[in-house]
């Protein structure tokens, strides 16, 4: 063979190339697959601002709910602080799950997990281990200079957490209906719902961090409450990626749920016999 | 049982090679090194690789085997199905020496500008003391077996220019600052130079120096996204930055 620098070691160069034999394509293709239907189907959901209760329940999407949307006087037993408000501006989509979503979506975007999955799947960078990157050939700055905002995704995780505890209330008063204690399928794909989201985000690493990790001395010889705490949050970490993509199919089935029961497509099993 | 196989193995030096193919009697229990010994033996007398355990623990072995970076000392044969050419070559990241034999030694020259452990005094009756849960983390990271296959796979030095430009130290080094710096006992302060000598931010924590681990690390995990978490709070999060001016 000839010789030429770029034989050495005879690896083959450019986007996609490897001496791999496995399936290492499934993972990336599966991601923009998932990531695209969640992304076309939590847009669409978000602005309908109908069909996004039933009785008990509520859809993930709109929670907290802070206004029932215009005209839905069903909804206002869900609601915080009561009707739609009139000064809404008209450019703005009158939906209730605008005003939420920015949250646990800045929350995912920044996400160390998440982040991996979509540089590996959108930007090619790299597509698989030992695979060879796209724009291989452009200067690299990793998550230097453009993508320095990651550095904020601390500051999207108390907004998460609390999400949590709030999901969790929704769950709660799903077992009540018109003062009555019940259980329906609703119910539980709702507990659920607070279940997986709660383990996803309890599992962040900046969360990891500020509760004990950033100390070297987390338990110094005592059973310190930063110590546990840090070593309960480790537990849900280490099952963080399978968290993040259980949360994410679950909160879609949730606002599916409901949806198709407003719509009246699906019944709901239920003790209270509606 | 013993069958014959077909290996595609790559050959030369600095200055150029290729892939030389070699068919070859396996026998059962085999790994990917007792046959290219065979190899060597029996066929190419010549052919260069570099050894020592046979046990997965001196990361001597390193390569990369149908295009994984892989330790050959662990890379079972009965992992391949019969009729499968199994490819091996030199690590990509690192210069050819001669076969499958790479130069290595640019690790050797990052370790050296990591600076040194700098315990803290110590108690009055002269003892170090520090506690087994707050070195757990440290100790993980020492499991590490120098056998570099995270920093042939990194895209950042792979592929992406890292090492010929000193850009990024690579994942090994960076889990080697994280156990100086989460160290119990440890007084100094590398954060600084983690961002801006050793690279953090060229890590998109892509996890693939995880994925070849044969220590199974969490490098990821537990080392760099922990550092880049510590960077966070000395350079990016206004708030620490604000308590850290007001209460020191
Ligand atoms: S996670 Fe970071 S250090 Fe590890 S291989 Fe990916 S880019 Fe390199
Ligand atoms: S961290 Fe793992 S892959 Fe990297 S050099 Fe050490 S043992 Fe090898
Ligand atoms: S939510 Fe994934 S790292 Fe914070
Ligand atoms: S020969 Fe020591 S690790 Fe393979």
């Amino acid at each position: 063979m000839a010789p030429h620098p770029s034989a050495i070691g005879g690896h083959a160069q450019g986007f996609g190339a490897t001496e791999r034999k496995d399936g290492w394509w499934v993972e990336p293709i599966v991601t923009v697959v998932v990531f695209l239907a969640f992304v076309v189907y939590t847009t669409w959901a978000a602005l309908q601002g109908t069909h996004y209760h039933w009785g008990p329940y509520l859809s993930p999407f709109y929670s907290p709910l802070l206004f029932a949307a215009p005209g839905d006087a069903a909804g206002l037993h869900h609601s915080w602080f009561g009707a739609w408000p009139s000064w809404w501006p008209s450019f703005v989509p009158a939906s209730p799950a605008v005003l939420i979503l920015i949250f646990p979506g800045s929350f995912r975007f920044t996400c160390y997990y998440y982040r991996k999955a979509y540089y590996r799947a959108f930007t090619g960078s790299p597509p698989g281990c030992a695979v060879g990157p796209l724009a291989g050939r452009r200067p690299y700055r990793g998550e230097t200079f453009l993508l320095l905002f990651q550095n904020l995704h601390r500051y999207t995780m108390p907004f998460a957490v609390l999400l949590v505890f709030i999901l969790s209330y929704d769950a709660v008063v799903s077992y009540w209906w018109d003062g009555r204690v019940g259980v329906g399928v609703g119910s539980i794909v709702l507990t659920l719902n607070a279940i997986l989201i709660g383990a996803y985000t309890f599992g962040c690493h900046s969360f990891r961090h500020l509760i004990g990790g950033r100390t070297d001395c987390m338990s110094c010889g005592k059973a310190t409450l930063k110590y546990g705490a840090w070593k309960r949050a480790s537990w849900f970490n280490e099952r963080h990626m399978e968290f993040a993509w259980l949360s994410l199919v679950w909160v879609m089935v949730a606002d599916l749920y409901v949806r198709l029961l407003s719509m009246g497509v699906i019944t709901d099993l239920n003790t209270w016999g509606r | 049982m013993a069958t014959t196989r077909t290996f595609r193995i790559w050959r030369g030096d600095a200055r150029g090679g290729g892939f030389e193919q070699f068919e070859i009697q396996v026998d059962e229990g085999m790994v990917v090194l007792d046959v290219l010994h065979r190899i060597q033996a029996q066929q190419a007398n010549d052919l260069a690789l570099r050894w020592n355990c046979k046990a997965g623990k001196c990361g001597s072995c390193s390569m990369e085997i149908n295009g994984k970076p892989k330790l050959a000392c662990m890379t079972r044969m009965n992992s391949f199905a019969e009729s499968e050419t199994i490819t091996v070559q030199p690590l990509k990241t690192f210069p050819v020496m001669k076969d499958l034999v790479t130069d290595v030694s640019w690790n050797y020259a990052q370790n050296k500008r990591i600076p040194k452990f700098q315990p803290r005094p110590r108690d009055p009756d002269g003892a170090y003391r520090m506690y087994q849960e707050d070195v757990d983390r440290v100790q993980e990271f020492r499991k590490c077996i120098e056998c570099y296959l995270c920093q042939d796979v990194c895209h950042v030095l792979r592929d992406r220019h890292g090492r010929e430009q000193n850009t990024f130290v690579g994942p090994r080094f960076l889990i080697r600052l994280a156990s100086l710096e989460m160290h119990p006992l440890d007084t100094a302060d590398r954060i600084p130079a983690v961002r801006d000598e050793f690279g953090s931010g060229m890590c998109n924590i892509t996890k693939c120096c995880t994925e070849v681990c044969p220590e199974h690390i969490h490098i990821t995990d537990n080392g760099i996204i922990p550092l880049k978490e510590r960077v966070v709070d000395r350079f990016y999060d206004p708030i620490a930055m604000l308590m850290r001016k007001i209460f020191g």
